[in-house]
Parts: structure tokens; C-alpha cells; sequence
């Protein structure tokens, strides 16, 4: 079948939502919190509409039994999904290692929003950093386009290395904004993505398991090494899928970190998220007034992308971390990664992180265009003046 | 059946694996019950009268552990090496057949 895109004018929420239909998922289990609440609404929607077979929506009090609702239908065997933000993906938590420790690949959208208090439904990726080590995979899209392809992906590389994964996209800057997403016919979309042939089933009689049972000091360990040897495995799976995605669709996603005009350039920014939008922009325009920059643009958080981080930091003077996210008592949480990354390497550019945008607070084309300035100074000086940049700080 | 699941009681012990090669992907049926009897936590000890049981099994569906089995007769067991003694089962029986008894040891 020839590929003929069907686009549609959806806001990320629904691009998440029509995700999750064609990856025709059999459990969604959720709770409404802003700004997430639309992709469920529309996913009621389908269901109310009889536009999906096979799908069962359960209605949960809270987060956490979102959760657990979706690890006993994973467990199942069953195809599950949710979606959170913030304080509920914090309420989610325990249950979130349960799903890696139970080798269960559910996908789940999170709505990227900041942590309370002050109290904000506003834009901030701590709330999915903050879950770094829960041995989920994370997928940051950078545009509503990015949701729905991240989805589909996830649940083709969750379902292979059979491990849960998060698709991250911005409150309201996606989530709630109208922009054209092609998407893929029901048949193609099936022929990417094939039922789910789970590891073990609760509902198999024939060879019963118990899920959950006690692990001893002499048993716990394996099993730690085995989800991390998933995660490792998860590097090949993410560009081969990837690599597939843009053969049969014609979006490329075989990059874990996407690079743009980074070839000739004397510095790098990267981040992840809706942000490398704005990022790529300015991109173009510091190109024009002579500046030789370029973007990199995290795709995969979980597992990080480490030979690309340094096959990058090798061919570059300079890395300006931006990050929309901050880790109380150290630094930037994608900072720290890829500095941690590097230090062991022979690839040592000067390094630098802004934290911007926390909480939503805007951050556009001049902004990066000031952070070039200060970074090409850096740069030129060859020493930091901060390690650590509040860049937007009322002073 | 699974062969880590491995078969009750008699002679039952834990399948030791020697290297992470041997472990399953997901930590299932690990088979770590068979050797860790958890029935002496327990202070009371449930006792079913076969007379007044009617076989409808509530306690069956209520026990968290579970501890209570239907035997071939089609009465209801309690399997004391799990048994905590929660008394749920002595609590949901409607014609009163479980009772619960200090337990002598």
C-alpha cells in the first residue's frame, strides 16, 4: 500500500490521542489533569463514537490507580496506555517501577508541567526528569507532529525491548496548540506496528506465573542488570524503529540526538523538547548574521544517547545546555547528564548550562540569540563566567 | 507448567539459578514462596467446621494471601504454612463454619 498521509489540524493532546487509536491500544486507564486532560477526553470521545473496537477505557480516582490498572492489563498481555502531567505522574510514581520491574511496555503521554507550589499548569520538564531513574524510557517531542510519531515508536520499541516508555510533549505550547500532523493510515500504521507479543500473560492457564513475588538479595540484582541491559538494547532497537519510521513514512527519527547545522559549527545548544523549535529558528537566523552555531536536539532522554552526545562534543568548541528543568542543590538535569557523559572521553568543549523557561516563562528566538552572545564570549575567552546560567532572573 | 514455578510442598525448594543467563527476563515465578513459609506470623488460627460450611466459597475469594483451598471433596482447606491469621475468612463466612482458635505451638 502506498503511503498517503491523512493530515489533519489537531492540537498535541489530540495528535497523542489519534496515536494511541491507530497504535489500536486495548486498555487506556487515566485520570483528567490539566493540561493532559483532552488526550483522554478524546479517547472517551472515540470510544463514545464506536470509533474504536476493542478498546476499554477504565475510569480511575487517581493517578496511581491509573497506573496500576494499566500494569495488570499489560500484564494481561493487553496493548495499555495513559496519560499524566506533573502532580500526577509525581502520584504515579511507585507504580512506575513496578511497570519496569515487571518488564511491561505501556506507553504513556505526559503533558510536561511544572511542579507545584507556586501552583502552575504551565510549561517545565522536571515533572518527567524527576522520574529519570524509574526505568522508564522518555521521548521528547518537539512538535505535535513529533507526539504522534513518538507514540507510535514507543510502543513498537517498548513492545521489542519490553520495557515501559514516556512521550513527553509541552503543556499548552503543544499540548493545546492547533498545528497540521500528518498521520498514517490505519493499514500502515498496523504493518509498523503488529500486535503486541507480551513476554509472559496473567491470562495464559496453561503456564501460570506469578507476577510480583518476593525477590531475595540472592535473586534482586539480575533483575536490575537485566532491565539495563533492556535499556542498552533500547539504543539499537530506537534507530533501527526509527530508521524503519522514516523509510516507510518519510520521517526520519534514526538519530537519538537530532542535528541541525551542526557540521561546520563552532558551538552547539541543545535541549530538548518544544523548545528546539524556537532554537532551530534562531539557528537560522545567528547563520545569517554570521554566527557558526547549530542545534541538538534530545530526542530519547532514556536511555541517553551517549555515542552521539560525544561524537558531537568532539566536533564542537562549545555546548550550551538549555535546560527547562533544574535539580535542586546541583544543576540542570540534562547538564549533569551530558557532562557526566563526557568526562571520561577526550571530548572536552566548554560546557554551559542555562536553565530556562521554568514554569512556563517564555523563551524565544532573542533569548537564544543573547545565549549565543554570551557563549561566544565564553568561548573566545576559553573560561566560564557561570557554570550555571538563571539566564531570565529578574536582577 | 513453568519449571520455575516448580510443585508444592513435598520436597519443594527454591530453583537456585547460577548465572544471570538463567534468570527469565521479567522476575516471574521466581519460586521464592515455596521455601518462605510465612504461616508463622500468625497468633490465631482458623478453624473450619465441614458441617456448617456450605461450599460457597466467600472465604476462598476473601483470603489476601490465599491461603485457602478447595479440597477434592469440595470443602475449603487452609493452607497453614501461609495462613496469617487475619481472620477475614472467620469475619465473611455467613453460616459461621470458620471460627478462630489460639493457636498452641
Amino acid at each position: 500500500m502506498e503511503y498517503k498521509p491523512i493530515r489533519k489540524v489537531v492540537s498535541g493532546n489530540y495528535a497523542a490521542a489519534y496515536a494511541a487509536k491507530h497504535a489500536r491500544v486495548e486498555v487506556v486507564a487515566a485520570y483528567p489533569i490539566t493540561p493532559q486532560t483532552s488526550i483522554i477526553e478524546k479517547i472517551a470521545e472515540f470510544i463514545a463514537n464506536g470509533e474504536v473496537e476493542n478498546l476499554q477505557y477504565v475510569a480511575v480516582e487517581s493517578e496511581h490507580s491509573a497506573m496500576a490498572a494499566c500494569i495488570g492489563a499489560s500484564a494481561a498481555g493487553a496493548r495499555a496506555f495513559t496519560a499524566t502531567s506533573a502532580q500526577g505522574l509525581a502520584l504515579m510514581h511507585e507504580m512506575l517501577h513496578w511497570a519496569s520491574g515487571a518488564r511491561l511496555p505501556i506507553v504513556m503521554v505526559d503533558v510536561n508541567r511544572a511542579m507545584a507550589p507556586p501552583w502552575s499548569v504551565w510549561d517545565d520538564q522536571t515533572d518527567s526528569l524527576a522520574q529519570r531513574d524509574t526505568g522508564w524510557m522518555q521521548f521528547y517531542a518537539e512538535n505535535n507532529q513529533e507526539v504522534y510519531d513518538g507514540v507510535l515508536m514507543a510502543f513498537k520499541v517498548a513492545e521489542t525491548v519490553n520495557l515501559p516508555a514516556m512521550v513527553v510533549e509541552s503543556a499548552f505550547i503543544l499540548s493545546h496548540t492547533y498545528d497540521i500532523v500528518e498521520m498514517i493510515p490505519q493499514e500502515l500504521v498496523d504493518e509498523f506496528l503488529p500486535p503486541r507479543k507480551p513476554l509472559y500473560t496473567l491470562t495464559d492457564f496453561d503456564n501460570p506465573v506469578s507476577v510480583g513475588a518476593l525477590g531475595t538479595p540472592a535473586d534482586y540484582y539480575e533483575f536490575r542488570y537485566k532491565i539495563e541491559k533492556a535499556m542498552e538494547k533500547a539504543r539499537k532497537v530506537i534507530k533501527e524503529v526509527g530508521k524503519e519510521f522514516g523509510e516507510m513514512f518519510g520521517r526520519d527519527y534514526s538519530q537519538m540526538i537530532e542535528l541541525y547545522r551542526t557540521d561546520d559549527a563552532d558551538f552547539v545548544f541543545m535541549g530538548m523538547g518544544s523548545l528546539m523549535g524556537t532554537v532551530k529558528q534562531a539557528v537560522d537566523i545567528l547563520r545569517e548574521e554570521g554566527y557558526k552555531v547549530g542545534a541538538a536536539k534530545v530526542r530519547w532522554f532514556r536511555p541517553f544517547p551517549k555515542d552521539e552526545l560525544y561524537e558531537l562534543a568532539k566536533n564542537v568548541e562549545g555546548i550550551a545546555v538549555l535546560d527547562r528543568n533544574f535539580s535542586f542543590g546541583q544543576e540542570g538535569i540534562l547538564f549533569n547528564e551530558a557532562k557526566g557523559v563526557l568526562y571520561n572521553t577526550d571530548a572536552r568543549p566548554i560546557i554551559k548550562n542555562y536553565i530556562v523557561g521554568l514554569g512556563g516563562r517564555d523563551f524565544t528566538v532573542s533569548d537564544v540569540k543573547k545565549i549565543a552572545e554570551n557563549m561566544k564570549a565564553v568561548i573566545e575567552k576559553g573560561e566560564l563566567d557561570v557554570e550555571v546560567d538563571w539566564y531570565h532572573l529578574k536582577r | 507448567m513453568n519449571t520455575l514455578f516448580g510443585e508444592k510442598k513435598e520436597g519443594a525448594t527454591k530453583i537456585v539459578l547460577k548465572s544471570v543467563d538463567e534468570y527469565p527476563e521479567a522476575p516471574i515465578t521466581l519460586g521464592t514462596t515455596l521455601i518462605n513459609f510465612t504461616g508463622d506470623w500468625r497468633t490465631f488460627i482458623p478453624v473450619v467446621d465441614d458441617n456448617k460450611c456450605v461450599k460457597c466459597y466467600i472465604c476462598w475469594k476473601f483470603c489476601p494471601e490465599p491461603a485457602i483451598y478447595i479440597r477434592e471433596d469440595g470443602y475449603v482447606g487452609i493452607d497453614y504454612d501461609y495462613c496469617k491469621g487475619c481472620g477475614i475468612c472467620a469475619n465473611e463466612c455467613p453460616t459461621k463454619a470458620i471460627t478462630m482458635e489460639k493457636e498452641e505451638k
